[in-house]
Order: C-alpha cells, then sequence, then structure tokens
C-alpha cells in the first residue's frame, strides 16, 4: 500500500526532529553564535544603555538573521550527501510537500532556539519588558519565513563548493522586508505605538513564503540533485 | 501549455544568430542617434530648472539608467522562466546575458544618483528610499551574476539562475515597497522636492529619448553577448564551423 502525502509529511517531520534530536549539539552552533554576535556590539561600541537601547531592535534581528542563514547550512545538506534527497524527490509524493516538512522541523529546531533566546539578549541591550514581547512575537512571525526563503537560496546553492558565502549574497537581501518590518515593530513598541501594522505585514509576507518557496525550493533541488 | 512551432523554430540558436545579425546594426545606429540628440537636448536645449538649477541636468542619464535597471531585471526574470519552462536554449542565453547589463545600469543609476545627491542633498549619499532599493537591485543582480558563475553546467546555471530571477521578481515590490515604508518612517520631506507633479516638456523629450537610446543599447549589447555565447556554445555544430570558416576566409581574402 502506498502511504498517503500527509502520512509522509508527518513521517518526515518526525524523522528529521530525531535526527536532529541525535546531532543535538550542532544545534547549539548557531544560537551561540546568536548570542555572541549581539555581545559584540556593547563592546564594539559603548555600554552606554541609551544608545544600546536605541541600537537594540536592529542589533538583536540582525543577529538573528544571520544566525538563521547560518543554521541553513543543516537544512538538506546530509541527506543531500547520502542521497536520500534524491530518493525523496524521486517518491511519487509532492516535493513541494516534503521540503515544507524539512523546512518545518528545521526551523522548530533552529527558529525556536531563537525566540527562545531573544529575552536574554534583550536584557543584555537594556529592552524593557514591553519590548521584549513584541520581540519575541516578531521572531515568531519572522523566523518561519527567514527558514522558508532561506531554503530556495540552500536548494539553489546545494551541489556547489563554496556554497556558504554565495548563500549569503543570495538570501540576505530577500530577508530585508522582514528585518524593516520586524524591527520597526519593536521600535514602535518601545515608543508605545500601535504595532498591528507591521505584524500584519510579517503575516502577510509568512502566508506568502509558505506558498510559494516550497515550489521554488523543490524545483531549485531537482536541478541540485540532477 | 504548447507553444507554436514557430516559436522554436525562430528560436534555434542558428536562426536567432542569423536574425540577430541583421538586427544589431540597425539598433546600434538607433543608440547612437538618439543617444547624441538627447544628450543635445538635455543638456543645450532644455531649460534650466528653477529650483535645482544646471545640476538636474543629470537626471536625464539617472532616471533612464534606473529604469533601465528595473526593466532589465523584469526582461530576465521573464526569460528566465521561458526558458525554466519551454526549454528555449536561447531564452536562457538572453536571461545570462542581461545580467551584467542591468548590474552595470543599475551602478550607473546609483553613482549618478550619488552625484546629484551632493548638490542637492549636501552629501553624497542619504538613506532614501529609491536609492536604497537600487542598491538592494544591485545585490540582487550580483547574487544572480554569482549564482551562474559558479555553476560548471551552463543548463543548470541557466535553470538556477531562473529560479532565482523568479524569487527575486516576486520579491523586488515587496522589498522596494517595505523600505519606501521605512524611510518614511526615518525621515523628513527632504526627498519630496525630487517628486514633481509636472514636468516642462522640453524636459520631458530629452528624458524619452534618452529612455528610448538606452533601451537601443540594451538591445545592441545583450544581442551582442548572446551571439558571442551562442557560437562558444554550438562550436561544434557545423553551421557554426561553416561561419568560422567563411568569416575566416574572407578575413583572408580581405587581407590579400
Amino acid at each position: 500500500m502506498i502511504p498517503s502525502t500527509s502520512s509522509a509529511f508527518i513521517a518526515l517531520i518526525k524523522r528529521d526532529l530525531m535526527l536532529s534530536y541525535r546531532h543535538r549539539n550542532e544545534l547549539l552552533n548557531p544560537l551561540l553564535f546568536f548570542v555572541i554576535v549581539v555581545t559584540l556590539f556593547p563592546l564594539g561600541t559603548s555600554p552606554e544603555k541609551q544608545l544600546l537601547q536605541t541600537m537594540a531592535p536592529g542589533v538583536i534581528w540582525v543577529a538573528a538573521l544571520l544566525a538563521a542563514m547560518l543554521s541553513l547550512d543543516s537544512l538538506f545538506k546530509s541527506d543531500y550527501e547520502d542521497g536520500t534527497l534524491e530518493q525523496m524527490m524521486l517518491s511519487h509524493h509532492s516535493n513541494a510537500v516534503l521540503v515544507l516538512a524539512k523546512i518545518i522541523s528545521h526551523w522548530l529546531v533552529t527558529g525556536v532556539p531563537i525566540i527562545l533566546m531573544a529575552p536574554l539578549l534583550g536584557l543584555f541591550m537594556f529592552m524593557p519588558i514591553e519590548g521584549i514581547k513584541t520581540l519575541m512575537l516578531t521572531l515568531l512571525l519572522g523566523t518561519p519565513i527567514l527558514s522558508l526563503v532561506g531554503a530556495i537560496g540552500m536548494g539553489l546553492t546545494l551541489g556547489l563548493n563554496r556554497g556558504g558565502m554565495l548563500l549569503s549574497l543570495l538570501v540576505l537581501p530577500l530577508y530585508i522586508p522582514v528585518l524593516i518590518f520586524s524591527a520597526n515593530a519593536v521600535d514602535a513598541s518601545l515608543a508605545g505605538m500601535d504595532i498591528k501594522g507591521q505584524l500584519y505585514f510579517l503575516g502577510a509576507l509568512l502566508v506568502l513564503s509558505i506558498t510559494l518557496a516550497p515550489i521554488a525550493t523543490a524545483t531549485a533541488l531537482k536541478i541540485s540533485v540532477e | 501549455m504548447k507553444l507554436p512551432a514557430i516559436v522554436h523554430k525562430y528560436s534555434s540558436p542558428k536562426n536567432f544568430y542569423t536574425m540577430s545579425g541583421k538586427m544589431v546594426p540597425w539598433f546600434a545606429w538607433g543608440f547612437g542617434l538618439t543617444l547624441v540628440f538627447g544628450l543635445y537636448y538635455g543638456f543645450f536645449i532644455a531649460p534650466t530648472d528653477y529650483q535645482q538649477g544646471e545640476s538636474y541636468r543629470i537626471m536625464f542619464v539617472h532616471v533612464p539608467a534606473a529604469w533601465m535597471s528595473m526593466f532589465i531585471y523584469m526582461v530576465m526574470a521573464v526569460s528566465g522562466a521561458v526558458g525554466l519552462i519551454w526549454r528555449i536554449k536561447t531564452a536562457d542565453l538572453m536571461a545570462s546575458a542581461s545580467a551584467p547589463i542591468g548590474a552595470a545600469f543599475t551602478f550607473i543609476a546609483l553613482v549618478t544618483g550619488s552625484l546629484w545627491g551632493k548638490p542637492m542633498w549636501g552629501t553624497y549619499w542619504v538613506w532614501d528610499a529609491r536609492l536604497t532599493s537600487e542598491l538592494i537591485l544591485l545585490f540582487l543582480y550580483l547574487g544572480f551574476i554569482a549564482l551562474q558563475a559558479s555553476i560548471e553546467d551552463p543548463r543548470n546555471a541557466a535553470r538556477a539562475g531562473a529560479i532565482l530571477a523568479i524569487v527575486g521578481v516576486v520579491n523586488i515590490p515587496i522589498i522596494h515597497y517595505s523600505v519606501e515604508w521605512w524611510s518614511t518612517l526615518h525621515q523628513g520631506a527632504t526627498v519630496s522636492k525630487m517628486d514633481k507633479p509636472s514636468i516642462h516638456i522640453d524636459m520631458l523629450i530629452p528624458l524619452l529619448v534618452m529612455a528610448v537610446s538606452f533601451k537601443l543599447y540594451y538591445a545592441t549589447s545583450v544581442l551582442m553577448r548572446a551571439r558571442g555565447e551562442i557560437l562558444l556554445r554550438e562550436q561544434n555544430s557545423r553551421w557554426v564551423k561553416e561561419i568560422v570558416e567563411n568569416e575566416g576566409k574572407a578575413l583572408v581574402g580581405g587581407a590579400k
């Protein structure tokens, strides 16, 4: 009997979560990177509270952006190297659905820790509680977009020798809208303003990227696998 | 959806090569004439701006270059998509031949924009919405070029580039409007003096002529690049060998 696509979807998520649990120390690296980058800013500028507070939303979000981009490396790489990815592409299930499953499980193990780590960094940067709440909310809406859009870039650069630098060149310009709306939402909430507009934009971007990014990624992967 | 056979017939590398060879001189002459006319009109006939003085005249290069930078990205994405869907080789070639030209126009728009900014804003660079989106567009072009350069197989490079260009086209309006929104939040109306509600007809004519001129330059240059690439890729086919032999003979004959 051929399993249905939805059961394949769930099985793939379970498998990927299990695999990342077995290699859980690898997951720490992007997270440490996130913390270290934010720590560099007070050292590079000044520990002055006023200055750090104004910079905080931008700095934390840029660091999250870079951490999310670096974590993409683990998205398809091992499956590509041992041939699993090729088998997935050959299966009769929709490739886009399988790709979405991989992105979701990847976000669960890389995006969610970033969200959970954010309050600590908010404290480092003297952010008030209200700002930290908004920061986590924007990260909750924003990091899945980063994973989805980044997956396209990863799919395109998968088979290349020096894909890492190229990936940043491809992906970072596409991250700009997320950065703008998120950092601005945190800024606005610190000023006590309404942030519904920014959150709606992020939500719209999320919906758009969930619908289109898996298709583009699946097409890109097909080229890389061939 | 199937394309009519005639499209495939005329888009075959050989036909494309012969047809484009006939078109290139026309485009090149058109470019030269419109360029001379447009620059002369823009620099000597168009009236001095009451607010910006003579410095506004850089607009006749800046604005068409900025238009071209976006136009070429669209061409790149559309021809990339055509190449991806219908597997038309020449469409792939057009996409990859367009990228460096588009990047160059984007660069020109940025440089002229910043030169224009010096007398207008007092600095060479401001984080103005349009300058910033041009800069991001330049990054998108450079990403496309870098991606194609790092994939060795030309067919895979073309397909990967096409996907990136399509993703870019979906993103460009989002990036553009988010940057616009960001910039209105962060600065006042310093930029709005650039927004003219209406433009003098003697300024509009050279502007449009220059836009046509740049389009013709693009057509000339993209076809020449694509023709060179076709010869390189089809070097083992008979018609290319014939061309090379004939032109070689003509050269030797001319030398005698």
